[in-house]
């Protein structure tokens, strides 16, 4: 049992807060919990925008919030306040109970105080001020702008740069203990080309996490070059005739398709729901053998790299998919739970808003054998990928994703370009026909939503092929 | 904290750090959220919530901005530093100033505030709301995206030059999304959301009625072979292409040059001259209206096309002054101030005279597509380039039969789409996003299984 004294009335970072944190946490449980989480955030962002040769934006924000959240049995409550005083943060505690119609209190208490702390914020606290001031990044997008202006077909050029910093305490019954400082940084460029009736559009997004010095060293020429030729490759390209047919998908955010069609539904909130098709499918075959796949969230710098998860955990390496053998799901708290799958430390969150869910970091489909050329060479008709747009997936597993930048291949070689294409599928039908995986893995970074809100994530794969799939067009 | 404390927080802070032009916008919520599975309550959430966004002008009358949920002195004093800062920043090309309707009486409306019912209480109606869809029909075995609740706000704008605005709502919304599987078929998904001001309001009813109706009534499906077809937009799927498209009535877009309006496309033909669109943030039937935007200028009606010419932009402050107009009630606070459609309404004009009327979705008996929903709006939607590839929940309507299509997508161009337009029906119907009848095109590409 806890018998502190409290000593401070507030939640206060870079201070020691444990006997408060404990208190609250013995709080919730005499109250009759059977288990209390606590997770407390400070946030620091900035973003700024770059329209042609003007810097038209900058938005600074801050603040702090908490997130409590409550488990009895196998229900929970969950309540965000931006009141971090020891009353306020009481209240919510309170708050949560009521929800959850608890009216015994216990009078044993399981709670045995918190642990020593674990304290990830050591070689991060300076993060801040290493970034790039907004003088330099300013500089930079207006560099990076200026030099998409390549022609008078380029009629709208855009850079942006985001920041988030975010330090966070989390502590839980179970002892849990642990603050960590996140830094993420995203700059992208998007272009618009146009000739008379002609229209198209090019962007491309490029993120870190926890490398501060990660924009002072962005090649924004070769950025450039690469959205302005895709764009200007796609001005004049007819629209594509819908049909069934085989595709490559080009590496890097080639993967937000593996990520959206069938990474979401191995997660165990997926299980809770009863939406995945894969919920009784543990070491079966549900995709072809040439397919290992893999969700972790330890690569150095990677946009969907962690220290902790937001329940505290360390991320481990999750072999997803193992030779087509279906091999683990992504699972949080909650999702060990009610799903009895192991946590994976992918327990995530936007904000002190949200409850964490299990959700994906960095997911891939890994490295096969064949090159490239390989994998076009091997289809007379069909549609090479190049870049991806964005997609979603409905609730019975259909999704449906733009296609950017496509061309035809032809008798085993890439012909005109083509616009307007669309894959359409379902992940247990698309996952057994993915049948040559390329030896060029790249990863790419990007931004999920889903139940817990906006998380960055890293997708990536090798050039792929899939032997069929409907391609929506005109 | 109440909205005219933080004014005077603010004002005072902004004198003591000389800060003599300002303005802001804040939000204070209480929100309140259920989900249930199978009978059981899943996740429970409360929230208390309250955001500020700071404008400060300086001396060269560039604008700095700053957001952040904390109101404490410190917090103020801060978010004001770094708007100061941040105003070093400001866009030079484009200078914004306060609204010239920021103190201007504002439509005032029946309070439609309702109290809390609480979290129990919440989770009680959707747990029998749960399993009387679950009861429904053999087929539907889980309720697998649900939620119930309710959310009552304040919104503020005030700026230096006295002007002062609040309002202060509640709203609730249920959403009951069915999955209906049987043996060797597909699973099929459909389902129902209502909103009210408050849960009172809320036809529980019907909303159950109708996620049953639509899910059961795609079970039998089929697939449908790819090429162009008659299509008939439900007033919802209309709408949603409607707003996806809305750069085109944009002013902010069409100076970022991302719609396909130009500054000198009003009075241009952009549709059928049987189509009237309007923006009628006020409408008594918007659940979310507000009475001022996020600058404090009033929200009002507004004509967007007349007899199928484009009318008018909406306009933020900065861009009714690059158009020498006034703003219309559309502006959305930030560092770059956005603009955007509150609540779009379609309407047949009296110049309908070409409309083919038989076309009737209740009783054309020839072939045809229903799109009844569209899905993935933000994957397959090219606002700047002006197409479109979504997927859809629909019917083919053919030899008097009513087929569910199995899944397929429909692709197209709006302007083709505006201008293709051969029957509004006269019956509207009210929807979340606005109000509309059902819209007939004369053809349109769809990619199917088939």
């Amino acid at each position: 049992m806890v018998t502190s004294i409290i000593k401070s009335n507030k939640i206060e970072f870079g201070e020691c807060n444990k006997e408060l944190l404990e208190e609250l946490i013995y709080y919730g449980i005499s109250l009759g919990a059977d288990f209390v989480e606590i997770f407390i955030e400070n946030i620091d962002n900035a973003s700024i925008l770059a329209e042609e040769d003007f810097i038209t934006s900058v938005s600074p924000s801050f603040g702090k919030g908490a997130g409590i959240r409550i488990f009895k049995d196998k229900r929970d409550g969950f309540v965000s306040t931006n009141d971090l005083t020891k009353q306020g943060l009481m209240r919510a505690i309170c708050q949560a109970i009521e929800m959850l119609d608890i009216s015994e209190k216990s009078e044993i208490s399981n709670f045995e105080g918190l642990n020593l702390l674990r304290d990830y914020t050591v070689d991060k606290k300076n993060w801040l001020e290493k970034v790039p001031s907004i003088h330099e990044i300013s500089d930079k997008l207006l560099l990076s702008t200026k030099s998409l202006k390549k022609d008078k077909k380029v009629v709208v050029r855009k850079g942006s740069y985001s920041r988030n910093w975010q330090e966070v305490i989390i502590a839980a019954s179970d002892g849990t203990y642990a603050s960590d400082i996140r830094l993420h940084q995203t700059v992208g460029l998007n272009l618009i080309a146009s000739d008379a009736q002609y229209r198209s559009s090019g962007s491309r997004r490029y993120g870190s996490s926890g490398v501060p010095n990660e924009f002072r060293l962005w090649d924004y020429e070769k950025a450039s070059n690469e959205v302005y030729e895709s764009s200007m490759n796609m001005l004049y390209a007819d629209y594509v005739q819908a049909g069934q047919m085989p595709v490559v998908l080009a590496n890097k955010f080639g993967g937000v398709i593996f990520h959206e069609a069938c990474g979401h539904l191995l997660e165990t909130t997926q299980i809770e729901r009863g939406t995945t098709p894969f919920n009784d499918k543990l070491n079966k075959k549900i995709a072809h053998e040439s397919v290992t796949a893999i969700d972790e969230g330890i690569s150095d710098g990677s946009f969907g790299s962690l220290s902790i998860d937001d329940e505290g955990m360390e991320p481990e390496k999750s072999v997803l998919i193992k030779d087509g053998i279906l091999k683990k799901f992504i699972s949080d708290r909650a999702g060990e739970l009610r799903t009895g799958h192991r946590r994976t430390g992918s327990g995530r969150r936007q904000n002190y808003s949200f409850a964490a869910a299990s959700r994906m970091r960095n997911t891939y489909i890994a490295s096969g054998n064949f090159s490239k050329e390989e994998l076009i060479n091997s289809i007379d008709n069909g549609l090479y990928c190049k870049s991806m747009g964005g997609g979603s997936v409905g609730a019975t597993g259909q999704f449906n994703f733009a296609v950017e930048e496509g061309y035809l291949i032809e008798n085993g070689k890439l012909t005109k370009p083509v616009k307007g294409a669309t894959l359409i599928g379902d992940a247990k039908e698309v996952m057994p026909k993915i049948s040559m995986c390329g030896n060029d893995l790249e990863l790419a970074p990007g931004f999920c939503g889903s139940i817990s809100g906006s998380v960055n994530v890293t997708v990536g794969q090798p050039h792929i092929k899939v032997d069929s799939i409907t391609v929506g067009g005109r | 904290m109440n909205a005219s404390e933080i004014t005077n927080k603010i004002s005072k802070a902004a004198n003591t750090l000389n800060i003599k032009k300002w303005d802001y916008g804040a939000s204070f919520s209480d929100d309140y959220s259920v989900q249930v599975d199978k009978g059981n309550a899943k996740q429970l959430k409360a929230s208390q919530k309250q955001v500020l966004t700071i404008r400060v002008w300086n001396r060269k009358n560039l604008v700095g901005i700053t957001t952040t949920s904390d109101l404490s002195e410190k917090g103020i004093n801060k978010a004001l530093k770094q708007a100061n800062l941040a105003s070093e920043f400001g866009n030079k090309n484009e200078l914004t100033d306060f609204s010239p309707l920021a103190k201007h009486p504002i439509q005032t409306q029946e309070s439609k505030q309702r109290s809390p019912i609480g979290i129990k209480k919440l989770l009680k109606i959707l747990r029998d709301a749960e399993l009387k869809l679950l009861d429904t029909h053999n087929a539907i075995k889980s309720i697998p995206y649900n939620g119930l609740s309710e959310s009552f706000y304040e919104r503020i704008y005030a700026n230096s030059d006295g002007a002062f605005r609040n309002f202060k709502k509640s709203q609730a919304a249920l959403y009951l999304y069915a999955r209906a599987e049987e043996k060797n078929k597909k699973p099929r998904s459909s389902g129902s959301v209502k909103v009210g001001y408050g849960v009172e309001d809320i036809d529980v009813e019907l909303c159950i009625n109708e996620a049953y109706k639509k899910t059961i009534s795609h079970l039998s499906y089929a697939p449908i072979k790819t090429g162009k077809y008659l299509i008939c937009f439900s007033p919802e799927a209309f709408l949603t292409l409607l707003n996806a498209f809305s750069s085109i009535f944009n002013a902010r877009s069409v100076i970022d040059g991302i719609s396909l309006s130009n500054k000198n496309s009003i009075g241009e033909v952009i549709s059928s001259d049987a189509l009237n669109l309007y923006d009628d943030g006020l409408n008594e039937k918007n659940i979310s209206s507000a009475p001022f935007d996020g600058e404090g200028t009033p929200t009002s009606k507004l004509c967007l096309i007349k007899k199928g010419k484009l009318e008018n932009f909406l306009h933020s402050e900065s861009t009714a002054r690059i158009f020498k107009t006034i703003p219309t009630g559309h502006a959305g606070l930030g560092s770059k101030v956005s603009v955007s459609p509150d609540w779009l309404v379609v309407e047949k004009s009296d110049s309908s005279d070409n409309l083919n009327q038989s076309l009737n979705h209740q009783s054309f008996n020839g072939k045809y597509i229903y799109i009844e929903e569209l899905n993935a709006i933000h994957a397959g939607v090219r606002a700047s380039q002006g197409s479109f590839s979504l997927p859809f929940e629909g019917w083919l309507y053919k030899d008097n039969k009513k087929i569910s299509i199995e899944s397929a997508t429909v692709a197209g161009d709006i302007k083709y789409l505006l201008k293709n337009i051969i029957n509004i029906e006269d019956k509207s119907e009210i929807t979340i996003n606005g109000i509309s009848p059902h819209v007939w095109i004369n053809e349109l590409s769809i990619t199917g299984d088939e």
